[in-house]
This record gives structure tokens, C-alpha cells and sequence, in this order.
């Protein structure tokens, strides 16, 4: 299915789980967070929340900053 | 009593410590870690200016540095302060306050609402609106605000950890502009005052902290030094010479000049 990451389109598998989609997508630090069409989805809930087609994901990370 | 000013000192500091949220710092002095050349620039900032607490942002992972960041951090034993640069609508703050909650495992959160990006002046009205929203959520809200001190106190009666006003817009290097100001913000709260952004030079750490401020926040007078870490370490004794100093106490203003020596006793010549 066809998914938006990060603002680019992406396919995945059908009903891939956004723990799932971490393990793919980071290599190394985990101290990421992750948003499903603009809503935070917590660490405890990666493991049971699944993605939808053209859901709209953000995987962010620590950047330097002010 | 002991004789010893250093140690005096350093009993006065423990009787009158800086805490936010029941954590005590020793350095007053957080940095900001946006604009570094290089990672190791950073570390060698980070390590002379003696900061406990550095701010980070959150971005898209793609566009991030985050594992060098993050490990460079880790060495330094710093506490991570996420940011929500770049927001500018409480909304956003709040959604990515959460995100870095998550992200980090931490509820500190630095808030910065900007109204937009040529200025980067703080929206007062969404600044405290989403302020209202983290402090319940749990968060320890540490908000960059403009250097209004009705506003700073509306922000510490909302519950923030502490108020963090502007001495001039971000990265400017301009210095504290309105120092009155300043300084009627400390009279005006309770909660720690932390001088953040416009900082230019050593001097201006300074006098952030003889006009009351609790602690100095600094990014861009570092990092885009020539040499950054040259410069948080002027930075670390100028927060230092600036607390000694108010503390000491200095002399009042004169229109005219009064002379250190006395007059009696001058011969005649």
C-alpha cells in the first residue's frame, strides 16, 4: 500500500505496524518519535498501531538546534 | 566564618541554588546547539562552557544528524532540553512538545512560538495558550518569550518552570535591549529567569546576570564564533563574573566624580 513518509510517498505492506515501519526505516538510536497523520503516536503503542493506506507518517530525530 | 572567598562563595551559592522543576544546576549557563561547524566544535564548546542543560530540536530523521548528535551529548553527561523551533501556532508547539517527550524521554521542553521567520519574535498570545496546554500535561515548561514583563508573569502564573525573555531577537548579537525591562521581569516572578537569546559576546552574558537573571541561554554567540570553544569558555566566566557581581552589589551611580582619596592631608606645594 501506498503510504506518505517523511512528505515522500512510499509503499509498505498492508497493514505494516508503525513499530514495524521503525524497525525498517532507523538504523542504530531509537530516540525517535513518530506521528500518524499529525497525531503523536506514544512509544507503548508502536507495536499495536497499524498503518493505513495514504496515511501520512513523520519520523523524527534529534537535530541541532537553538 | 571562613576567610577563604572561595569557599564563602560556594556556600552562599548552595544556600541560594538554581532549580527548575527540583533539579539543582550548578552551571548557569545552557547552550543552544544549532549553528556549530562541526560535531567536534560542538563537544569542545559543550565541554568548556561547563553547561549541564543543552537544548536540541526535532526533525524529519532524513534531514538530521541524530545518531552523532545524540552520542556527542551522551559523552558530555548534558541534560537534553528539547525545543520547538520553528513552530508558530500553539498547536504545533504542543504536537511536537509531545513528539520530543516521546522522542527523548524527557517533559523539559524549551517553548518557543515564533510569529514569523524574519523577526522570530515569540506570538504572545499562542506562546501562553500553549503553555497553559503543556503545563497540563505534565510538562516542565520553559518558554522563550519576548521581554514583556506582564507577559513573562502571566507565563509563571500558568505554571512554567521558568520564563526565558529575549535580550534581543535570536541570533542578532545584539544584546540586551531593554535592560529595565530585564530586570523588572526578575521582580515581577518567582520562578527562574533565564536570559535567552540575542547574546553577543561575554560582556552581554554578564550583564544579563548583574541585572538578576538566574542563568543565561546561548546558541549562535558560541557556535558561530570564530572559535566556539575559545568563546563558551568566556561565556562560562562571564555568567560567573556577572552572578559574583550582583551579588556583591555594585555602587550607585554619580553625575559628578568622587574621589577615592582623601583630600586631608595634602601638602602644600
Amino acid at each position: 500500500m501506498q503510504i506518505t513518509i517523511n512528505g515522500s510517498a512510499a509503499e509498505v505492506d498492508e497493514s505494516i505496524t508503525v513499530a514495524a515501519l521503525v524497525r525498517d526505516r532507523i538504523e542504530g538510536d531509537r530516540r525517535i518519535a513518530v506521528a500518524v497523520n499529525s497525531g503523536v503516536v506514544p512509544r507503548s503503542q508502536w507495536e499495536t498501531t497499524q498503518l493505513g493506506p495514504g496515511d501520512s507518517i513523520e519520523l523524527l530525530a534529534a537535530a541541532a538546534g537553538g | 566564618m571562613t576567610t577563604d572567598p572561595v569557599v564563602r562563595l560556594e556556600a552562599e551559592e548552595a544556600a541560594d541554588p538554581f532549580v527548575i522543576s527540583g533539579r539543582t544546576l550548578t552551571s548557569r549557563l545552557l547552550l543552544g546547539t544549532g549553528g556549530a561547524p562541526s560535531l567536534e566544535a560542538l563537544e569542545r564548546a559543550v565541554v568548556a562552557s561547563g553547561t549541564q542543560v543543552v537544548t536540541i530540536a526535532l526533525r524529519r530523521v532524513e534531514a538530521s544528524t541524530s545518531t552523532g548528535l545524540l552520542e556527542v551529548l551522551d559523552r558530555c553527561g548534558v541534560q537534553l532540553l528539547p525545543n520547538t523551533a520553528g513552530c508558530m501556532t500553539a498547536r504545533e508547539a504542543v504536537r511536537t512538545a509531545q513528539l520530543a517527550r516521546e522522542a527523548f524521554d524527557t517533559a523539559w521542553v524549551k517553548l518557543e512560538v515564533i510569529a514569523d521567520e524574519q523577526t522570530l519574535l515569540p506570538d504572545p498570545i499562542e506562546l501562553l495558550d500553549a503553555a497553559e496546554q503543556l503545563v497540563a500535561d505534565g510538562f516542565t515548561v520553559l518558554p522563550y518569550t519576548s521581554d514583556d514583563p506582564i507577559l513573562a508573569r502571566r507565563l509563571a502564573d500558568a505554571g512554567c518552570a521558568a520564563v526565558m525573555p529575549l535580550g534581543s531577537p535570536i541570533g542578532s548579537g545584539l544584546g540586551i535591549g531593554n535592560p529595565h525591562n530585564i530586570a523588572l521581569i526578575r521582580e515581577l516572578v518567582s520562578v527562574p529567569v533565564i536570559l535567552d537569546a540575542g547574546i553577543g559576546t561575554a560582556s552581554d552574558a554578564a550583564l544579563a546576570m548583574e541585572l538578576g537573571c538566574d542563568a543565561v541561554l546561548l546558541a549562535s554567540a558560541v557556535t558561530r564564533a570564530r572559535d566556539p570553544e575559545q568563546m563558551a569558555l568566556a561565556m562560562r566566566h562571564g555568567v560567573e563574573a556577572g552572578r559574583l557581581a550582583a551579588r556583591a552589589g555594585r555602587i550607585p551611580r554619580r553625575w559628578h566624580a568622587l574621589a577615592s582619596t582623601s583630600m586631608q592631608g595634602r601638602p602644600d606645594l
